[in-house]
């Protein structure tokens, strides 16, 4: 076996040494009812690289690939073009293949780079500081809603219907988990929602997306103000952390903690995961924060270095006192980010978010003009809701047989609300061309007709 | 001449932030004009700049290859971090992730156009199910800690089901820190069994304090302290006896994979660590994947989505509504998405290449390599218990006693030698704890030298005194970090050397 390197002539000779006669004889306090003297399960024997290739090649095959058609998709996972040095950087051995960095000496590669990420996501989401990353945007939203009721002793968040329904599924598990209280209000596609209406005294905090769900950019910054009059926390998840180059800030909106799925920047959609979350917080809510932080210090030489700190916070410090149970979290996701974003740097980045909202702007108008379609959204981000003459699941059916990846259906996530039946969520960023901006619209007024 | 004139040693160079190598206007990626300036955000444009330096492509490549070049790796040397199987990371897994119909398809595609997808994470569920013995998996949790919360959120719903309020969960003194920590974000009440003198728990403390408000009993094993637990079947029984489940904390899996089945246990949940066993990177931290394998008793209480496959095809079961339909009660959602599925991917190229046979043969080269280490090191470092061990050799620093050097010298010491240390100071239930963890990716040679490292490590410490320790490492990017400092003034980002003013409201 190709990664396994000893001989049998090592073994024997190892065996000798160690006194036993079998490696079996090794698992002797395993309990002769559960040990098993042969390979059990009629699973298939070890292959060769090619076999492996051949095999996984044939189910790649049976996937169409964002990327060999028309494709409008987002719903929370972006195409971007991720530049080609991004992807090598990150194979790099010296990042690929190290733990965690609990050996700073040893790992300042990795600390350096988690605090360049840490302050390029400060930058981005306008805030005082950010954690070493989270798992995914939906996991950080829910560990955001469990540090607002640390931070305000409360036990109530209010969760906006323009929240993506996965970030409300697993806030509302974690919360459930907890015994805490959650009040989710129900979609909203036209942004009409009273989210202030609803505070009061006992609410942690209030959870918002920006551009919501359904494509609106929103203003927070009344919003803000109502919380913070009422003593609660204003969290704002962001889908698209492309958005943030060309959206005032949630920090500049007032926010306190901002929430944000980051594998838009440096690594493809990869059918959904692995993603990174972004956590960013006020300095003031620091000790509350979740996650792995880095910071900066200095050597026995009196150097600049980098290490992992306050870790007090952490389970391996707290064990049932931690602020969360998170370990692992999703460094090399972060660091195609890191590396994406440094690629970018303020020109590449602001214009790539221009170029996003050019193609929005233009596929919007261009999709209105077709029989059966109303743009919902006046304005948007890269992303907005077409409200359709026929059911938008079937709508989408039918532009996959013509070869169009043609937006996501609401009523994938939210089926049990018939008057969302005939939403549809489209989608342009960079990667679209205008030839398949007019070959979608030429497909759904077929289809539509 | 000991200093230079850079600050860099030769290969060994300093590299700035990238906040400090801006040059204004400058960008590593070539970005088209906007196809029209008309904006429609409302009002909400932003109005200042983010502050993000910008750097050309060669630029860039250079900072992150320098900045590699400072980390330790598995690629470059033996790292023997024990509970994290610091194993070889296949190539060609990597090439396989990458390959378009896999990285480049999109969560929300429909499912008609991604069948491959779904065929590649139910053959990957296959597997875990056979190789566990166990009817069921959930594959969304992100990492080993997020599947522990799988896990015991699996076991909350079925007690809720049956109408049993139980407020307690047992976990051994010699626990990881996230099993406590995961118990107690699941809103139970967590006490702590101690162990026995052989470092296994204590099965008749465990037997007397089961009752009908234990939920459930959290338990790695092979145990932290490197050793299979001899009366796991006898305590299972005991738990389910008392109405309680069994979380099988799967952290060191690799020792037994292919060889136990953990049905054959009596476990009701244990998730695994693909980044651990099935040889998934571990990137500096992360991503991982924590699929857990549930009992028939949990099985319909797993969290969306999933992934079912009849004579229709492979669907995805995504939403309640959906897992009405096929008579499921999902406890919720973990993650958003369908899981990791890069990381998905990569642990079934290397499933498929190790076979039922490689994946045995792997877990027994594992524990050969750590018993030898138990072996060849017995007489120079202390072992905590008597062998033999699983995949890992757990030591405690009495060799070191009256040297004055402490178990964080002596691994900063082995920096200086080449080689990642080992885990320290963990478990906690032995002092000074020294656990290492050879993987069965290694070969006779690699720990032949780390033996005969170790040896004269410990024969200085005990001949020559303490102070070269202290002074370890030398030859590093950098020396001993002022750890206390971090923490008491916390500098989390860069910063501009001028206060920049706030806007005017």
């Amino acid at each position: 076996m190709r990664y396994l390197p000893h001989s049998e002539a090592d073994r024997a000779e190892m065996l000798k040494i160690i006194g036993v006669g079998a490696v079996d004889d090794l698992y002797r306090d395993v309990p002769r009812a559960a040990y098993n003297t042969e390979a059990f399960g009629d699973l298939p024997n070890q292959m060769g690289e090619m076999e492996v290739d051949r095999r996984l090649n044939a189910m790649a095959a049976r996937n169409i690939t964002a990327g060999s058609v028309p494709s409008f998709l987002g719903a929370g996972a972006y195409r971007h073009h991720v530049p080609a040095a991004v992807d090598y950087l990150i194979q790099r051995g010296e990042f690929l293949t190290s733990y965690t960095p609990y050996q700073p000496e040893i790992s300042q590669g990795t600390l350096q780079y988690l605090f360049e990420f840490q302050t390029q996501v400060a930058l981005l989401t306008g805030m005082d500081v950010a954690n070493a990353s989270m798992y995914d945007g939906a996991t950080a939203c829910a560990e955001a809603a469990c540090m607002a009721t640390r931070v305000t002793r409360r036990k109530s968040v209010i969760l906006s219907g323009g929240l993506h329904p996965h970030y409300k599924a697993v806030t509302e598990t974690l919360m459930r988990t907890l015994g805490l209280e959650y009040e989710t209000l129900g979609p909203d596609p036209l942004g009409i929602e009273d989210l202030s209406g609803r505070i009061d005294k006992t609410t942690a905090c209030v959870i918002v997306q920006n551009p919501d769900f359904f494509g609106r950019p929103r203003d927070l910054t009344a919003l803000a103000a109502t919380c913070h009059e009422a003593g609660a926390l204003l969290v704002v998840a962001v889908a698209e952390p492309v958005s943030l180059g060309l959206m005032a800030s949630p920090g500049e909106m007032g926010a306190d903690i901002v929430v944000a799925e980051g594998h838009a920047l440096g690594s493809g959609t990869s059918f959904g995961g692995p993603g990174v979350g972004l956590f960013a917080t006020r300095d003031k809510y620091l000790r509350q924060m979740p996650g792995r932080l880095c910071g900066e210090t200095v050597d026995e030489d009196g150097k600049r270095g980098y290490v992992l700190t306050l870790s007090t916070r952490e389970q391996h410090i707290r064990r049932e006192k931690a602020t969360s149970n998170i370990c692992t979290n999703s460094g090399l996701i972060a660091l195609a980010f890191t590396i994406h974003m440094t690629m970018l740097g303020e020109e590449g980045f602001t214009r790539l978010a221009r170029v996003n909202h050019a193609n929005a702007v233009l596929l919007a108008d261009k999709l209105a003009a077709v029989p059966g379609v109303t743009v919902v959204n006046r304005t948007f981000f890269n992303e907005f809701s077409l409200k359709l003459s026929k059911p938008a699941a079937e709508v989408v059916e039918a532009l996959a047989a013509k070869g169009i990846l043609g937006g996501v259906p609401v009523s994938r996530f939210l089926p049990t609300y018939e008057e969302l039946a005939d939403l549809l969520l489209v989608t342009a960023t960079e990667t679209n061309t205008e030839a398949q901006m007019d070959a979608f619209a030429a497909a759904l007024k077929e289809v539509l007709s | 001449m000991t200093e230079t004139f850079t600050g860099n040693k030769g290969l060994r160079l300093e590299e700035p932030l990238i906040f400090e190598m801006d040059t204004p206007g400058s960008t590593g990626v070539d970005v088209a004009d906007p196809a029209t300036d008309e904006i429609r955000l409302g009002d909400l444009e932003r109005k200042s700049a983010i502050g993000l330096p910008g750097l050309s492509e060669p630029q860039v490549i250079r900072h992150y290859t320098r900045l590699s070049q400072k980390n330790y790796s598995i690629d470059a040397g033996f790292y023997p971090l024990g509970s994290c199987t610091m194993k070889y990371n296949p190539r060609l897994n990597e090439r396989m992730a990458r390959l378009p119909g896999f990285s480049d398809i999109h969560p929300f595609q429909p499912v008609s156009t991604v069948q491959g997808a779904l065929e590649l994470i139910d053959t990957l569920a296959d597997w875990l199910k056979k190789l566990t013995g166990m009817p069921a998996v959930a594959m969304s949790p992100a990492a080993g800690a997020h599947g522990e919360l799988c896990g015991m959120l699996s076991i909350r719903a079925a007690l809720e089901a049956r109408g049993d309020k139980r407020p307690v969960v047992l976990v051994p003194e010699s626990a990881h820190g996230t099993n406590p920590a995961t118990a107690a974000a699941c809103g139970y009440k967590v006490e702590a069994i101690p162990g026995d003198a052989r470092g296994r728990v204590d099965t008749k403390a465990f037997k007397e304090r089961l009752g009908p408000d234990v939920a459930a009993v959290m338990l790695t094993n092979p145990n932290t302290c490197g050793l299979f637990e001899t009366d796991i079947i006898d305590l299972s029984k005991a738990i389910h006896d008392a109405g309680a489940f069994f979380y099988m904390d799967g952290a060191n899996y690799n020792a037994i994979v292919g060889r136990v089945r953990i049905a054959d246990l009596g476990a009701d949940a244990m998730h695994i660590n693909l980044h651990k066993t099935f040889s998934t990177p571990h990137g500096g931290g992360g991503p991982g994947a924590g699929p857990t394998v549930l009992s028939e008793a949990l099985a319909p209480f797993a969290p969306l989505p999933y992934v079912v496959h009849d004579d229709r095809g492979y669907r995805l079961v995504e939403t309640e509504l959906d897992a009405k339909a096929e008579g499921t009660e999902p406890f919720g959602r973990l993650k958003g998405f369908h899981g990791q599925f890069g990381v998905f991917v990569r642990a079934l190229s290397y499933i498929m290449s190790m076979g039922a046979d490689g994946l045995r043969q792997a877990s027994g080269d594992a524990v050969l390599n750590a018993n030898y280490l138990l072996e060849t090191l017995k007489d120079t470092l202390t072992p905590s218990f008597e062998g033999p061990c699983m995949h890992e050799a757990l030591f405690d620093d009495r060799f070191l006693k009256d040297t004055g050097v402490s178990t964080l010298d002596f691994a900063k010491a082995m920096i200086d030698e080449g080689y990642h240390p080992m885990t320290m100071y963990f478990p906690l239930v032995v002092h000074g704890a020294l656990l290492m963890e050879p993987t069965e990716t290694e070969s006779k040679e690699t720990l032949d030298a780390y033996v005969a490292t170790l040896k004269d490590l410990a024969r200085r410490a005990r001949e020559n005194g303490a102070e070269a320790f202290k002074a370890a490492p030398q030859f590093t990017p950098r020396r001993r970090l002022d750890e206390t400092q971090a923490a008491r003034k916390p500098v989390l980002r860069w910063r501009p050397e001028e206060p920049v003013q706030e806007a005017a409201e």
